[in-house]
C-alpha cells in the first residue's frame, strides 16, 4: 500500500436516514473514510452497524424513500458521486466500480446463463461485440478458477454450487477492470472450507489486478487473514480505524477490545467462560449526541453521556473515537 | 465448565442411525434413488456433558440431530435415550417421551408463533403434558423467564418485540419447562450477532450446570463449539469422520478433513494468521444423493490413497475416546504409530 498516495475514492461526512412509520432511523452518522490505491480495506461490525448501508450510499443503490442521504461528499475520480446525474453514476457502477454482494443466489437472475450475466457489463459499459465478450467472459471465468469455462459459460446459476456461483459474481465485478471492488460479505454465505478458497482467490486477484477492494465482513478472523487497513462500525458511526497489525494488536476502543474478547479461537488458550458484552446494540432513532457504545461500555464516564466523541489520532495512522485514552487509562484531555 | 464428563453413565446412545429420504422422479413418481442425509452413525452422549456436532452445510448434522429426537421415522437403526429405545416406536407413543426431551431450533424467528404472547408459547408444553391449575402454570412461566433472564414484565409481549437474542432465550424457555434430562440445541447461535452469542452460550451453559442438563450442540462454528463441548464429532457427509474429546480435536486431529477444516477457521490475530501453514481444499462437497465410491471424503482429501476410492473405512477407536474413520490409520493400535501416521499424511 503506498503511503500519501492520492486517494481512489474519499468519502467525507456521509449522513444516511431512513424515514420509516413513525419515525426515522439514523442508519450513518457522518462516516469519513478514504480508500487508497492497491488496498485492501476491511470494514467490520454487527448487523446494523451500518456497514452496508454506507457502501450502498455512496454508490446509489438505496431506494429513495425510505433513504435519505442527507449529507456527505463521495469522491471518485474528480466527481462527486453524491451529485452527479444518475446516467453518469449507470457508468460508474458495475464499470469503474464493481460490487460482490453477501448471497450469490439471489443476487444473479436465475433465468440467464451464466455467460450471458458475465456479458451484460461488457457489452453495457465496454461497448464490446458479443463475439469478443464471449471470449472475453471465457477468460474471466478462468481468472476466478472455475474448470471447463467455456462449456460453463452456458450454464445456468442453480448449475454451480455456493462457491462456484461467488466466483462467477466476483468474474461479473471483475469484467470492466474496475479501479474499486466493494465486497459484502461475499463469504458469509459459504462454508469455512470454501470461505477459505474465495478468500485465497481474492488476495490473489487483488495483488494481480492492483484495484483497491473494500471488504465489509462481520468477521474479525477473515479481516485479521486478507486486510491492510480496517474500519470498526458501530451504531452508524466509525469507532476505530486502523492499519490492521495495529488494530489487533493495540486495539484502542472499548467495543474492538471487548469484541475481540468475546470471540472464541480455536487454537491458543481456551477461556472457561466467554467474556461477554452486556446489553443490545443501540436503537438509532436520533442523530446521536452521545456515544452509541456508552450503556455497554465498562471505561464509561460523564462526558460519554454528553458529546459524541469524533475520532482521536493516536498515531501511525490510527484513531479511534473514544473520549478514554486506552494508552494511559485516563480520560482524554482533549 | 466442566470438564470431561460428570458421570459415566451413558444418556443417549445412537447406533447405526440411518435416516435416507427418497427420490421420486419420472411420470409415475417412480422411487430411483436416496438422498442419504445421515448414513450410519454411532455416537454416545454421557449423563451432563455437552457432545458438539460440527460439519459444514449439507454434511447432515441437523438431520442427525431431528432424527435423534424421532422428528423423523428413522430409517434404520437404534436411538437409546435415558433407558428406553425409542428408534422403532410409533409417534403416537413417543408424545408421552418428548417432556424429557427437547430442541433449541436455529432461527428464533421462525421457531416461535408470532400471534402468541411469550407467556403462552412458553406455557405451550406445560399446557399439553402437564395437570398443572392456571395459577402454577403461570407461576412456573414467569420462574422460567427469570431463569433464562427474561423480564418478567415483558410476559404479555409478542416474539415481534424482542431482539434476536431475547427471542432465542424464549426459545430456550421453552425448552426447559418440562424439566428436560436432554437438549438438542441445532445452532442455537447461528442467527445471533458475535456480541450476543457469547451471552446465550453462557447462560446455556449456567443452565445445564444448575440442572444438570445434557446437550448435543450442532454448529458450524467450531471455535464455539471448542468452548461449550466436551466431546466434538466432526460430520461429513451423512457420517461422522471423527469424534474425540476436545483437547484431542482441536490440538491432533486424525483425520484429513479435521485437519483441513480447522486449517480453513480464519484466525483473528495478524501473526498467528501469516505463521499457519493452510490446507485449502479444493472442489465441492459431493451430492449426499450420489456419494462417491469408497471413502466418502476421497474426492477432495489432500492425503488420497488407491484403496480410499474403492473402500469405506472402518469407523473405530485408534486412541483411547478418538474414534476415525479413515484408511491411514487401518490396522495401527500404538498410540505411536498413530501419531506417526498423523505426522505422514
Amino acid at each position: 500500500m503506498p503511503d500519501g498516495a492520492q486517494p481512489v475514492l474519499d468519502v467525507r461526512d456521509l449522513k444516511t436516514i431512513f424515514k420509516i412509520r413513525g419515525g426515522e432511523v439514523h442508519a450513518v452518522n457522518n462516516v469519513s473514510f478514504d480508500l487508497k490505491p492497491g488496498e485492501l480495506l476491511g470494514v467490520v461490525g454487527e448487523s446494523g452497524s451500518g456497514k452496508s448501508v454506507t457502501m450502498m450510499s455512496l454508490l446509489g443503490l438505496l431506494p429513495s424513500p425510505p433513504a435519505d442521504v442527507q449529507n456527505g461528499t463521495v469522491t471518485f475520480d474528480g466527481e462527486d458521486l453524491l451529485k452527479v446525474d444518475p446516467e453518469t453514476l449507470r457508468t460508474v457502477r458495475g464499470g469503474k466500480i464493481g460490487f460482490v454482494f453477501q448471497d450469490p443466489m439471489t443476487s444473479l437472475n436465475p433465468v440467464y446463463n451464466v455467460g450471458m450475466q458475465i456479458m451484460e457489463p461488457l457489452r453495457k459499459h465496454m461497448g464490446m461485440s458479443k463475439k469478443a465478450a464471449t471470449v472475453r467472459a471465457k477468460e474471466l471465468l478462468e481468472l476466478v478458477g472455475i474448470p471447463d469455462a467455456e462449456r460453463r459459460l452456458k450454464d445456468y446459476p442453480h448449475q454451480f454450487s455456493g462457491g462456484m456461483r461467488q466466483r462467477v459474481m466476483i468474474a461479473i465485478a471483475l469484467a470492466c477492470d474496475p479501479k474499486v471492488l466493494v465486497a459484502d460479505e461475499p463469504t458469509t454465505a459459504l462454508d469455512v472450507t470454501i470461505q477459505a478458497q474465495i478468500l485465497e482467490l481474492m488476495k490473489e486477484l487483488q495483488e494481480r489486478l492492483g484495484m483497491a477492494v473494500i471488504w465489509i465482513t462481520h468477521d474479525l478472523g477473515v479481516v485479521a487473514g486478507i486486510a491492510d487497513r480496517v474500519l470498526v462500525m458501530y451504531g452508524g458511526q466509525i469507532v476505530e480505524q486502523a492499519p490492521t497489525r495495529s488494530l489487533f494488536k493495540n486495539p484502542q476502543h472499548p467495543y474492538t477490545r471487548a469484541l475481540l474478547k468475546t470471540v472464541p479461537r480455536v487454537t491458543g488458550g481456551r477461556e472457561d467462560r466467554l467474556a461477554i458484552i452486556e446489553g443490545q446494540p443501540p436503537i438509532l432513532g436520533a442523530q446521536p449526541t452521545a456515544c452509541p457504545f456508552r450503556d455497554r461500555c465498562d471505561v464509561a464516564f460523564d462526558r460519554c453521556s454528553q458529546e459524541n466523541p469524533q475520532r482521536f489520532d493516536v498515531g501511525d495512522g490510527h484513531d479511534a473515537a473514544c473520549f478514554f485514552d486506552a494508552m494511559t487509562g485516563a480520560p482524554r484531555n482533549a | 465448565m466442566l470438564d470431561g464428563p460428570k458421570t459415566e453413565t451413558k444418556l443417549v446412545e445412537v447406533s447405526d442411525l440411518k435416516m435416507h429420504f427418497p427420490i421420486h422422479t419420472g411420470l409415475f413418481r417412480r422411487h430411483t434413488g436416496d438422498v442419504k442425509a445421515v448414513d450410519g452413525v454411532s455416537f454416545d452422549i454421557f449423563e451432563g456433558e455437552t457432545l458438539g456436532l460440527v460439519g459444514e452445510s449439507g454434511c447432515g448434522k441437523s438431520t442427525c440431530g431431528r432424527a435423534v429426537l424421532r422428528l423423523y421415522d428413522i430409517t434404520d437403526g437404534s436411538i437409546n435415550i435415558d433407558g428406553a429405545e425409542i428408534g422403532d416406536t410409533p409417534q403416537s407413543q413417543l408424545r408421552g417421551k418428548r417432556p424429557t426431551m427437547q430442541m433449541v431450533f436455529q432461527d428464533p424467528q421462525a421457531s416461535l408463533n408470532p400471534r402468541m404472547t411469550v407467556q403462552a408459547i412458553i406455557q405451550e408444553p406445560l399446557d399439553e403434558h402437564t395437570n398443572l391449575s392456571k395459577d402454577e402454570k403461570r407461576e412456573k412461566v414467569l420462574a422460567l423467564m427469570d431463569q433464562v433472564g427474561l423480564n418478567r414484565k415483558f410476559a404479555g409481549r409478542y416474539p415481534h418485540a424482542f431482539s434476536g437474542g431475547q427471542r432465542q432465550r424464549i426459545g430456550i424457555a421453552r425448552a426447559l419447562a418440562l424439566n428436560p434430562k436432554f437438549i438438542v440445541c441445532d445452532e442455537p447461535i447461528a442467527a445471533l450477532d458475535v456480541s450476543i452469542q457469547a451471552q446465550v452460550v453462557n447462560l446455556l451453559e449456567d443452565l445445564q450446570q444448575e440442572f444438570g442438563l445434557t446437550y448435543l450442540f450442532i454448529s458450524h462454528d467450531l471455535s464455539m463449539v471448542r468452548h461449550i463441548a466436551n466431546r466434538v464429532a466432526v460430520m461429513y457427509l451423512g457420517k461422522i469422520v471423527e469424534l474425540a474429546p476436545r483437547e484431542a480435536l482441536y490440538d491432533a486431529p486424525l483425520h484429513p478433513y479435521t485437519k483441513a477444516l480447522l486449517s480453513a477457521v480464519p484466525e483473528p490475530d495478524p501473526d498467528l494468521h501469516a505463521a499457519m501453514e493452510r490446507t485449502i481444499l479444493t472442489g465441492d462437497v459431493p451430492s449426499p444423493a450420489n456419494p462417491p465410491k469408497g471413502c466418502n471424503f476421497c474426492t477432495r482429501c489432500p492425503a488420497v490413497m488407491d484403496i480410499c476410492k474403492q473402500e469405506d473405512p472402518e469407523y473405530r477407536e485408534v486412541l483411547p475416546g478418538q474414534f476415525v474413520a479413515c484408511h491411514h490409520y487401518n490396522g495401527i493400535t500404538d498410540p505411536a504409530d498413530v501419531r506417526a501416521a498423523s505426522e505422514a499424511q
